[in-house]
């Protein structure tokens, strides 16, 4: 009887970013002109898949008790890949698809090098690796162009069976052969272990490296999902910095919304993805109840602020001072 | 003898921090560098140029350091920069009491800022990496809706165009002697102040820090509050120096203030780092953006080299120790 | 099964830290079916040889043998797969992790790749048995059980394993009666099945009751192996310092000082549930011991003490005052005048890479300066004072305080807290991991300072030092003061009764 309370604990952070997401959707739905119909999911669907996938690249690389600020410009970086990739005939966009997670994934191998092997702080390592991603899109789009296999990127923004979004079916399909089958792994439970307390982890014979390197990998192939469908829905290629490093920093809120601890151990790629939606559907609230859009990004920084201090509430039941400190 | 005088003060060569050297060494090869492409690389004329352009980001990067020594971080730094100058520019077109208030106002801007950062920082107990995310996103929200989404159209005040401009000293230009005067007060706060000492007490362990009866938290909103002051002030300068504010324009300063104060020797994780060597690596990212862009070389490239740049410094010096 | 051949040798082992010898040319041989006890001071190199041999850090020079043939472990996995698994101090266990995967954090069983919920949860279950820990739910998260549960599911990780040697360090600490009396039957049960078991602790009724074959290490090497009960107390003690052991404590004073009030008073002092209704005070001059078992509350009780603890209830009052302190700042003030030495000097009595200078001014910045501003001959005097009163032995001032022996680590802490004029010095657990030399000089110490008018509580997990020290003990046991020993009443034997709850039939109620 008490397992079930266990595993509720565990998701409390996934549970509560999905609550927030339904109430703020439902408000959205409940005051849009059109109303809950498949047009406005679609296009919400859409807008908030992008920042899904960055969120979700973001959090395995959180739960490692590291942080990515690179995600952002390997989500630019492949984005202009694929402009130059994915086009042709099928088989040449299909293999520029596979080209494309490739670099994503080996621009988060990097990283996880970097990290790893050289023994960089995270933090300062992929500050300096964003920037050389940057400059490889930026040599790749030295201006917005490029093209993408229209057919192609049509299915995976249009629709299946005329309701349900694609982009959300593809980001659902990635959740779950992605980060489920890592969670469940010995590497996935490893980089829990790993955030958690790298010292333990290591006393206890866990395979620290590997963990680091998976996760990190991951990140990247998941941060290119992301430039992927950007291209899908832009059918362009645009090295944007501003647009790269607001992909990263909304990132991180995102992790945070989504109840993934920064200290690392603990939260889960769920998590991040409804923090991410509800993160855009903030944005879209505005939009819906007439505000000025000059509004717009001082709403989404004041309800950031007050969704971060939430956890402050939590500072009211602690009774021993020492325990404010690591 | 007294142990306590007999062993004050280490020889400077024994002091000196080998990352700190590097950086100086780094230095001293880019002027090298830039010396064989071009002869003017090291005229005065030019180095002194390279002084002022490095003091704006010396003036923002000493809050940032103070934010790092203590273990956090201080991610509000791009719109804390402009809301400084915006702000000043805001209140110098209104006379002469306008004129001289300006500066002061847009730093007091960044200290409230800051105050917001240090609050939920040290009573809130939020990261510092996401709080101030947040008010970052907030202080653009207001500045959007003060611009109403449009350029600033106001201008810089004279007090401040002379502040960033000016000549006080012939041949020493103003932005340099605002740098000099930061720097002397974090040195000093940091060297000779019992702030100082707590700051590194707390970044090396504040539950220590705590146990020993230091007030951490009203230390660390008082951090926070001059980081944001620091920041507010180099937009203050910035805006003299192109006699406007801009939208953005605080956003390509944030990495290389980061970089700047880690490439200098002080530790990301906070407790160790001087002020010699944060001034090393403003002067060294400065020069380097410079070469990258005196050698015409396109963006990408800059920015390519700019992260291998850092990266190879870093696992000259900056490597965290073996757990075996 | 005496004389069966080694399982596990050491030969020559050596081990620097810098400037610092661990080990040298250390060696030990373990045998199977028995229990090998190691005995010595902290930074004799018990830890050190521990670590050695269960991988976690490679040796300078040196031999080591499983079974005949030379081993080398690259890594805690090498050994672990070796059959040497090691419980050590500071516990291996993954805190946002649940129990059950904790227990089989290494080689989980696996279906399709992925791990097995269902089997793993069941060898939990059945290691938690194994260890007499059953009432651990195997999804609980380890961070959310107390103490003395996360050394039974360490013990239990430890037992899942397999192995064929069993090391113990120190790993009772925190383990209630019960617990413990669990554990030795399994550790006895585990031995007549065929392991050899290491087991290293300061218990000396412990070590009585479970050891066939005890070690002594002293200053990195081995001084001598015994078989269990051939020689006393004394003698081995003299072995572990390696002089003759004398029981030197300060003279106490023979009648206590009751005309003032008392410099601290406590009534009333509850908090959450682990501290219940405490009342007790401590008067200028006294030293008060705090005794019991570990974890019954005498920690939370120097906290509450000292400001750190919130929603508090009772009343604490100061020379007769009532007084709300709300933090260590407010308790440090010249008007309460309390000092606290913490249990962790590592982390929570110095900043370690700081200087020596640094961390003694740490708690008296106001003292070594003028409107914030540090006045450097001030500093100086202070220093040179507070060196000179400790004999803190070190190299300068102003090297890492993390170079300095941990008997002149945690002299630093005292001094730090001494130069701030305290009247009222709390103390928790000081002597833990010091060497017997430093010990002295510190009991010589606190009776100095009693002498001089301050008010001592001290805790210490050490019977001979509350007996030796203190004028009073209050012997603490789930939360609440279980009895208080005066003067002679302070015995061994009184300590233990009541630290066990154990009524003693003897005193007159």
């Amino acid at each position: 009887m008490r397992d079930w309370r266990f595993w509720l604990a565990g998701q409390r952070g996934a549970l509560l970013a999905f609550a927030i997401f339904v109430v703020m959707f439902t408000i959205y739905c409940a005051n849009h002109p059109a109303g809950f119909s498949v047009n406005v999911v679609e296009t919400a669907a859409n807008k908030g898949v992008l920042l899904a996938f960055v969120a979700m690249a973001q959090s395995f690389v959180v739960i490692t008790a590291g942080i990515d600020l690179s995600v952002g410009m390997i989500f630019t970086l492949t984005n202009c890949l694929a402009s130059a990739l994915v086009i042709g005939s099928p088989l040449s966009a299909g293999l520029g698809v596979i080209a494309v997670l490739a670099a994503g994934a080996l621009c988060g191998a990097i990283n996880g090098l970097i990290v790893i092997y050289g023994r960089l702080q995270p933090i300062v390592a992929t500050i300096a690796s964003g920037a050389v991603f940057f400059g490889l899109a930026l040599a790749l789009r030295p201006t917005p162009g490029g093209g993408v296999e229209e057919t192609l990127a049509d299915a995976f923004t249009g629709r299946l069976f005329d309701t349900i979004p694609a982009s959300l079916v593809t980001l659902v399909a990635v959740a779950a052969l992605v980060w489920i089958p890592f969670r469940r792994s010995v590497t996935g439970r490893a980089a829990y272990a790993v955030g958690s307390s790298e010292p333990a982890a290591y006393m206890s014979g866990v395979p620290i490296r590997r963990a680091k390197f998976v996760a990190y990998t991951l990140s990247g192939l998941l941060a290119g999902f992301g430039g992927l469908f950007l291209t899908f829905f832009t059918y362009t290629g645009d090295a944007a910095y501003a647009s790269g490093n607001t992909y990263t920093l909304f990132s991180i809120a995102a992790v945070v919304l989504g109840g993934v601890s920064l200290f690392g151990g603990s939260g889960s790629a769920i998590g991040a993805i409804f923090g991410a939606l509800a993160f855009r559907t903030i944005g879209d609230l505005l939009f819906v109840f007439d505000f000025d859009p000059l509004w717009q990004p001082l709403f989404q920084g004041v309800v950031l602020l007050l969704a971060v201090s939430i956890s402050a509430f939590g500072l009211l039941r602690v009774r021993n001072r020492l325990d404010w400190f690591g | 003898m007294s142990l306590a005088v007999k062993n004050a003060r280490p020889s400077l060569w024994r002091r000196l921090d080998p990352a700190v050297a590097t950086a100086f060494g780094c230095i001293v090869l880019l002027l090298f560098v830039g010396s064989l492409y071009s002869r003017n690389f090291l005229s005065p004329e030019y180095l002194l140029q390279q002084l002022k352009v490095a003091s704006f980001l010396g003036v923002i990067a000493s809050g940032m350091m103070l934010a790092i020594l203590i273990g956090q971080i201080d991610l509000s730094l791009p719109w804390v920069v402009t809301v400084g100058a915006m702000m000043s520019c805001a209140i110098g077109g209104h006379g002469t009491w306008g004129s001289l208030l300006a500066a002061p106002v847009g730093i007091l801007c960044g200290i409230a800022i800051g105050l917001v950062n240090g609050v939920g920082v040290a009573y809130l107990r939020i990261p510092s990496m996401i709080i101030t995310l947040a008010t970052n996103a907030v202080a653009q929200g207001l500045m959007v809706v003060y611009t109403g989404g449009f350029s600033p159209r106001d201008s810089a005040s004279p007090v401040m165009r002379y502040i960033a401009t000016g000549f006080a000293i012939p041949g020493l230009p103003n932005a340099v002697l605002c740098w000099a005067l930061v720097g002397a007060v974090t040195v000093i706060l940091l060297t000779r102040t019992t702030f100082g000492r707590a700051i590194y007490g707390i970044g090396n362990r504040e539950r220590a820090a705590y146990l020993s009866g230091v007030n951490t938290r009203a230390i660390v909103v008082v951090v926070f509050a001059l980081s944001g002051g620091a920041s507010a002030f180099g937009g203050v300068l910035l805006a003299g120096y192109a006699s406007k504010a801009a939208q953005s324009m605080g956003d390509a300063y944030l990495l290389p203030a980061i970089a700047a104060v880690v490439l200098g020797g002080t530790s990301i994780l906070g407790g160790k780092g001087t002020y010699l060597g944060t001034v090393a690596g403003v002067l060294l990212i400065t020069l380097l953006q410079s070469i990258l862009s005196v050698m015409q070389i396109p963006e990408f490239g800059r920015q390519i080299i700019y992260g291998v740049v850092i990266i190879g410094m870093l696992l000259l010096y900056g490597r965290e120790r073996l757990l075996r | 099964m005496a004389g069966a051949a080694p399982l596990f040798t050491m030969a020559g082992i050596s081990k620097r830290y810098g400037g610092v010898r661990a080990l040298e040319k250390a060696d030990l041989g373990v045998a199977p079916g028995r229990i090998h006890a190691i005995l010595g001071e902290n930074g004799a190199g018990k830890s050190t040889l521990i670590k050695v041999m269960a991988g976690v850090v490679a040796p300078d020079e040196g031999v080591m043998t499983l079974d005949g043939k030379t081993a080398n472990f690259a890594s805690p996995a090498a050994a672990n797969q070796a059959g040497i698994v090691c419980i050590f101090q500071e516990l291996s266990l993954i805190p946002d992790l649940s129990v059950a995967d904790n227990i089989c954090i290494s080689s989980p069983p696996k279906r399709f790749g992925m791990i097995d919920r269902k089997a793993q949860r069941r060898l939990a279950e059945e290691a938690l048995a194994r260890a007499g820990a059953s009432d651990v739910h195997p999804l609980a998260l380890v961070k959310d059980l107390p103490l003395s549960r996360r050394q039974m599911v360490e013990i239990a990780k430890a037992l899942a394993r397999q192995p064929r040697i069993l090391i113990l360090d120190e790993a009772t600490s925190a383990l209630t009666a019960a617990d413990v009396s669990k554990i030795f039957v399994v550790l006895k049960r585990l031995r007549s099945e065929g392991l050899a078991l290491l087991y290293i602790s300061h218990r000396m009724h412990e070590i009585a009751e479970l050891a066939d074959e005890c070690s002594v290490f002293r200053n990195g090497r081995k001084v001598a192996t015994y078989e269990a009960g051939t020689k006393s107390d004394n003698e081995v003690v003299e072995l572990m310092i390696g002089r003759e052991y004398v029981h030197a404590f300060p003279p106490k004073p023979k009648f206590a000082n009751t005309a003032n009030a008392p410099a601290l008073e406590c009534r009333g002092l509850s908090w959450t549930d682990r501290l219940r209704n405490i009342s007790f005070n401590a008067r200028a001059g006294e030293i008060v011991g705090l005794g019991g078992l570990d974890g019954q509350g005498q920690r939370e009780l120097l906290l509450a003490l000292f400001g750190v603890l919130r929603g508090c209830a009772g009343e604490i009052r100061i020379d007769g005052v009532a007084a709300s302190i709300q933090s260590p700042k407010a308790a440090k003030a010249a008007k309460i005048g309390m000092a606290l030495i913490p249990e962790d000097r590592k982390t929570e009595g110095l900043m370690l890479p700081m200087t020596v200078r640094e961390n003694l001014t740490f708690a008296s910045l106001d003292r070594i300066s003028r409107g914030g501003f540090i006045d450097g001959a001030e500093e100086n005097r202070l220093i040179d004072e507070m060196v000179a009163l400790l004999a803190i032995k070190t190299a300068g001032v102003d090297i890492a305080v993390g170079s300095l022996s941990g008997g002149n680590q945690q002299k630093v802490v005292i001094a730090k807290w001494l130069m701030n004029r305290p009247r009222i010095i709390l103390l928790n657990d000081p002597t833990r991991g010091i060497d017997v030399g430093t010990k002295q000089e510190m009991y010589v110490l606190l009776r100095k300072l009693a002498d001089q008018g301050a008010a001592i509580v001290f805790y210490s997990t050490d019977y001979d030092e509350l007996i030796g020290c203190c004028d009073r003990v209050l012997v603490l046991y789930d939360g609440a003061i279980k009895r208080e020993l005066v003067g002679d009443e302070i015995t061994e034997k009184a300590l233990i009764a009541s630290a066990l709850n154990i009524d003693d039939p003897a005193r007159a109620s």
